[in-house]
């Protein structure tokens, strides 16, 4: 099968959809002929035309708005919110509007839309740039938060969440956007609350998210050549969370490290972890739960300091460690 | 007997003076019974009454179509009723029933009603202005027909939102009608101490499009201008902001001491009493006595009562209606 990046997955993935649905339409910053911050969106002006690759001002609250605004009357938006930091600015729309109409009219109207923002540090972008805050978001009923880690997932999930009727908020990784993996030319759906076991073993749980998936995938490489047999598994999306997917690998392995970039405290990590605390996985516990997230400081601009701020390979690899010496 | 003709748009008949005037009292006695039973603490949370604004919502909304759509504030009972919807359900929701219009999920601050195309009240200041825009902007990609007219208050104008929503509106020529129903206050805040423009209006000026002055107190005036500015918008010349000159009667909110303004500037707007002034002008007329009037009146009385009375015979939501609607 043919691989392409996981910039061209979620550009395919409007594309197809755009073709087929009128309603379907993508608002943004610089998303025009500059085609996007990121590049995502390069061409779709030129196939789709500035009605539907509509090009904003920079208003962040305002667009997101109209975004919620047509959706609720009948559009399905894709909102591309050039830096996820900036989902701040937007969140009044995102969090007191969009998650909220339903349940406020009593089951009356719907906000199908996606809110596309590009998260994550290691691009030197420094403190306002380069934040993970999909925690802020997944604390708010009403919204869904999708984080892809691959090219397969990202067209995948895009498809289903651009299909969903609810507000759903899409993480893409700026450091995962060259990566390729083979995706089908066809379109197809990934549901949203299935997560993926992205490898399979038996001494220990890692759950990670976006770029952790594979900087927890290298760990398990390594690990295996000491015989240490590490289960990576790939929420996908963290609201809904397949909770069972989560408990049924700690059961097998019994012990359980969680691995994100965003910063540990408040991070959705502790809501993994409780999750697993509760169920009957609990029982299964060999040792402590762990988790490893993002240190407690803004993301920092040195390169050094940027890459200590994360947690690295080596950083899971002690964990592992540490986790199978206290079972 | 020659009757005085009025001023209004074409599309006014005789009749629907006379359905204005009464709708007004709609709105007013609706607030009025709210208020009462508010303290007397027969409903809980809190609530915002637009007694003394009556004509900026009936008037505008005397133009609008079905299809036609409006978002609406935190003080938005008068918004709904003039957009078509029925004191009983809007009763039934702040009683918190299930007949109410979001089952009583929503309450005062709250009540949409999508299907009349009332998009919805909005606790959040100028909250409704960015999705007001999106509603225009999906009749301007659907080639729909319709208007959006977006109600908020002169506080609302000194939010971010409301600057980038216009300049949206207004890059894109979007069919939508900005209405600003300047009360004077938002909460304590004076529109003199919070904002330097003479008018609200006069921001229209930054973003390129008509800004109108109307006396929102004259509900003649307000539809004369929002004639005009739905011509405008339905043409697809674009956004047009109208500031309707007004003012609360009653406080903010339920807890209010008014210590922000006087017992006199009070007194004042209320000789500009927006139903007293229109019952003379239609008496004038000649489509409306005294004894009509008051035969008016007193059945939307009756109708709120009847509403009050059908608010509490309805049923109270279960449990189980607690996690219900939360996801499409």
């Amino acid at each position: 099968m043919r691989e392409i990046t996981y910039l061209e997955a979620v550009r395919e993935a409007m594309s197809i959809e755009m073709r087929k649905n009128e309603d379907v339409y993508i608002l943004g910053e610089d998303i025009g002929v500059y085609g996007g911050a990121f590049g995502v969106t390069r061409g779709m002006i030129e196939e789709f035309g500035p009605e539907r690759v509509r090009n904003t001002p920079i208003s962040e609250a305002g667009i997101a708005g109209a975004a919620v605004g047509s959706a609720l009357t009948g559009m399905r938006p894709i909102l591309e919110i050039q830096f996820s930091d900036f989902i701040t600015i937007a969140l009044d729309q995102m969090v007191n509007q969009a998650a909220k109409i339903r349940y406020m009219y009593g089951g009356k109207g719907k906000v199908p839309m996606v809110l596309r923002t590009p998260s994550g540090s290691g691009t030197g972008a420094a403190a306002q740039h380069s934040q993970s805050l999909e925690a802020w978001v997944a604390h708010i009923p009403g919204l869904k938060v999708v984080q892809p880690s691959t090219a397969y997932d990202a067209k995948g999930l895009l498809k289903a969440a651009m299909d969903d009727d609810n507000p759903v908020i899409f993480y893409e990784h700026k450091l995962l956007y060259k990566t390729s993996s083979e995706v089908p030319e066809e379109e197809y759906s990934i549901p949203l609350g299935k997560a993926d076991i992205k490898r399979e073993g038996s001494d220990v749980t890692i759950v990670a998210t976006a770029i952790m998936v594979h900087k927890a995938l290298e760990a398990a490489k390594e690990l295996d050549k000491e015989g240490i047999s590490v289960e990576v598994v790939d929420p996908r999306t963290i609201v809904p969370l397949d909770k069972e997917t989560i408990v049924n690998s700690v059961k097998k392995t019994g012990k359980l490290i969680v691995v994100h970039e965003a910063v540990k405290r408040g991070g959705i990590g502790g809501e993994i972890a409780s999750v697993v605390a509760e169920s009957e996985a609990f029982d299964y516990l060999d040792a402590p739960i762990k988790r490893l997230g993002g240190a407690e400081s803004p993301v920092p601009y040195n390169p050094e300091l940027e890459r200590a701020h994360i947690p690295q390979v080596p950083d899971i690899i002690t964990a592992v460690k540490e986790t199978l010496n206290r079972a | 007997m020659d009757m005085l003709k009025l001023n209004v748009p074409n599309s006014i008949t005789n009749d629907k003076l006379i359905d204005l005037y009464k709708q007004m009292w709609q709105i007013r006695l609706f607030d009025e019974k709210v208020d009462e039973f508010f303290a007397k603490g027969m409903i809980h949370g809190t609530t915002h009454l637009a007694v003394g604004q009556e004509a900026s919502a009936a008037g505008v909304c005397a133009l609008l179509t079905v299809e036609d759509k409006i978002t609406s504030t935190h003080r938005g009972h008068g918004h709904c009723i003039a957009k078509g919807a029925t004191p009983d359900k809007m009763m039934a929701e702040l009683f918190g029933r299930t007949t109410g219009y979001c089952k009583g999920k929503g309450g005062s601050m709250h009540i949409a009603d999508v299907e009349m195309g009332n998009l919805g009240a909005n606790g959040i200041v100028a909250g409704g202005i960015p999705l007001a825009v999106g509603s225009a902007l999906t009749a301007k990609m659907k080639r729909l027909d319709y208007v959006t007219v977006c109600f908020f208050g002169d506080g609302a104008t000194n939010e971010g939102s409301f600057h980038e929503a216009v300049n949206l509106a207004s890059i894109w020529d979007l069919p939508v009608i900005f209405v600003c129903e300047n009360n004077q206050y938002g909460m304590s805040g004076s529109v003199k101490e919070m904002t330097r423009v003479e008018n609200i209006a006069d921001r229209a000026q930054a973003y390129g499009i008509p800004g109108e002055v109307a006396d929102g107190n004259d509900i003649i005036a307000m539809m004369n201008v929002t004639d005009k500015a739905i011509k405008r918008a339905r043409s697809g010349e674009g956004p047009t902001l109208i500031e309707a000159k007004t003012y609360r009667w009653k406080g903010h909110s339920k807890s209010d001491a008014k210590k922000y303004r006087t017992r006199d500037e009070e007194q004042e707007w209320r000789k500009k009493d927006p139903i007293k002034r229109y019952k003379e002008v239609l008496i004038e007329a000649g489509l409306l006595t005294e004894e009509k009037a008051e035969e008016v009146r007193l059945a939307v009385k009756k109708e709120i009562e009847d509403a009050v009375k059908f608010a509490e015979a309805s049923p109270q939501p279960t449990l189980n209606d607690l996690l219900t609607d939360v996801y499409a």
